[in-house]
């Protein structure tokens, strides 16, 4: 075997004339996998992930309440959406929510990220703790918070002179305030994580230039670690949109859109058309609206911030 | 970790520059995230073990007095047993899917550089920024067509399918890794496609596949959306289907439903004690990397 390797470089044409599989197009001879290796994942991705896509669109220009065949109905359901103030004001709450989250968990996953990437031990153990968030489905996370904020057998409950009444889920400001939070809990690890793997790749040269140079640690943290963090950014808060713009398990099981439709955000009014008041059409087009803006909004994000012209540094999508 | 490679080489006297001294601000914001964190899952494990009476009386801060575990038998009773096994058989499902059709996949984009497996490629790359909730019309529509509602394997196809870029982009990135130079030595040998796969991918990209198999299992497992619009009975429920239903119905039972999270949380917290790393390598395939 070792010999082979050795010898590979330099026979690599003859090898290849006297070897039993050469392809038509293979110079070095090495037969390479042709296309049906890719086949049946395409195959399957396309029937439950591509042709469902194509058919938010088709859905939405129909009629269907479940049972039987949809009928075509033009854009009414487009129409009727624009005129519906519930859906208008659910848009504008979808985004305060992903605007809120993201104010709130950037600069906390930026520090906890930083701060992970230390070399020492006790932050590897801490770090480890603050990643259980992380493991729990949605559903448990907010089960278990609204286990925890149950206005008569939860926490509020024993600290009245904190909470009042201790309904936090009884009114707008506390609806939204509790959504952020919960969200913040649990994702703030993910991101944290993402820096905390940027932080690790920036140059330790860098630092010892600046030590040298006089910089004291939150220096160093301003003109070093967030200037190469920005790739980053640009990947965390892009996520962050297109989760807070689809959050749906957290305002189903906190908040159920109230009170009122005062948490209704898009997604969950979607789920409510489509699965409760059984228009399929109008949840269809809602579906559609969302991704169109959650893509729009990633767009922007990456031409505001020059992302796309950026010569590709270590970390980022790639 | 490649910090303290480069410190570990570079002379001893260099390395803890500007971080000699303790940084205090960031131990107290640490400690501050630390309760906000752990509070909560104090109290989760601590009302799990306690009796509804104790709990009413002590709320949700009160250190258990006395164990029992009555409240998971009552859990496992009241129908989580049932969950638990429907949720393991979406789990095993899709990973088994994924480890189907992933490699092979992987293996094709990485060695054939035609164009229609690069069109292959580009619709998967595509395919991530497809939020599943953007699609649970359509599916509840395909899946009740195909006569799959209500059935877990109307769960478990789409499950797998969504988390295929992911895992697509997570192995293709290992298997870029795997040099030339030892694919042409396969080729010296005279070894088909189907040796090369076998005898040299899927050895060299154990850690990706490792990285895949916890991604898919814990997108599976974690799983609510697909369930709650593709199931409706009980012999089809899944553990997080579960615990909504128990929340919605007997919410003011704490313990209970504390214990049911605890349960519906367990597996994936030994697998988080015992193969951290892999599992903490598989969230950051939730990030898209």
């Amino acid at each position: 075997m070792k010999s082979d390797m050795a010898a590979a470089p330099g026979t690599v044409s003859g090898a290849a004339a006297g070897a039993p599989r050469k392809r038509p197009d293979g110079r070095t001879g090495v037969s390479r996998p042709g296309v049906g290796w890719a086949l049946p994942a395409a195959l399957f991705f396309g029937l439950f992930a591509i042709v469902p896509l194509v058919l938010v669109a088709v859905l939405s220009l129909t009629r269907w309440g479940g049972l039987g065949a949809p009928e075509f109905a033009g854009f009414d359901n487009w129409v009727t959406l624009f005129h519906d103030p519930v859906m208008i004001k659910s848009l504008w709450l979808s985004v305060l929510l992903t605007g809120l989250g993201v104010l709130v968990q950037t600069p906390l996953s930026i520090l906890l990220g930083v701060w992970a990437a230390g070399p020492q031990r006790n932050r590897a153990v801490l770090s480890a703790v603050f990643f259980v968030p992380l493991l729990l489905s949605a559903t448990a996370v907010s089960v278990l918070w609204r286990a925890l904020l149950d206005p008569n057998f939860g926490v509020p409950a024993q600290a009245r002179w904190l909470f009042g009444d201790g309904n936090l889920l009884g009114d707008r400001t506390g609806a939204i305030g509790v959504l952020v939070l919960v969200s913040a809990w649990q994702f703030t690890p993910l991101h944290a994580l993402i820096y905390q793997g940027a932080t690790r790749a920036i140059p330790e040269v860098l630092y010892q230039a600046a030590a040298i140079d006089g910089a004291g640690t939150v220096r160093q943290f301003f003109h070093i670690t967030l200037p190469q963090l920005r790739n980053s950014i640009i990947t965390s808060v892009i996520l962050m949109v297109v989760g807070g713009l689809t959050t749906f398990d957290t305002v189903l099981i906190l908040t159920q859109g109230g009170p009122g439709t005062d948490t209704t955000i898009s997604a969950y009014y979607m789920y409510t058309k489509a699965f409760k008041s059984f228009d399929f059409g109008a949840g269809a087009a809602i579906a559609l609206l969302l991704v169109v803006v959650a893509t729009v909004i990633s767009l922007v994000v990456v031409r505001v911030s020059g992302y796309d012209k950026m010569a590709g540094t270590k970390d980022g999508l790639s | 970790m490649s910090r303290t490679h480069h410190t570990g080489r570079t002379r001893r006297s260099t390395r803890p520059i500007g971080r000699r001294t303790p940084n205090y601000l960031a131990g107290v914001g640490v400690l501050l995230w630390l309760c906000l964190v752990a509070l909560p899952l104090y109290v989760m494990l601590g009302a799990s073990v306690q009796s509804r009476a104790e709990y009413g009386k002590g709320g949700p801060l009160s250190f258990p007095g006395s164990f029992t575990f009555s409240n998971y038998a009552q859990d496992f009773s009241n129908g989580f047993g049932r969950y638990f096994l429907n949720t393991v058989v979406v789990t095993a499902s899709v990973v088994g899917i994924v480890l189907l059709l992933v490699p092979p996949l992987a293996f094709a984009i990485v060695r054939n550089r035609g164009r229609a497996t690069s069109s292959v490629f580009r619709l998967f790359l595509l395919g991530l920024a497809i939020p599943a909730q953007a699609v649970i019309v359509p599916m509840f529509y395909v899946i009740s067509k195909a006569g799959l509602y209500d059935n877990l394997i109307g769960v478990i196809l789409p499950t797998a399918a969504f988390a295929l870029p992911v895992c697509t982009l997570i192995l293709t990135g290992t298997m870029r890794d795997i040099t030339d130079e030892l694919f042409e030595a396969m080729a010296i040998d005279g070894a088909s496609t189907r040796r090369v796969f076998f005898q040299l991918v899927v050895p060299l990209s154990k850690s990706g596949i490792a990285t895949v198999v916890v991604f898919s299992a814990l997108q599976a497992w974690n799983g609510f959306l697909f369930p709650l619009v593709l199931t409706q009975s009980e012999e089809t429920k899944v553990l997080t289907l579960g615990l909504y239903n128990f929340q919605t119905q007997y919410g003011i039972d704490i313990p209970g439903l504390l214990a049911a999270v605890v349960l519906s949380t367990l597996p994936v917290l030994l697998v988080y004690l015992f193969a951290r790393r892999a599992l903490v390598q598989g969230l950051m395939g939730v990030g898209g990397k």
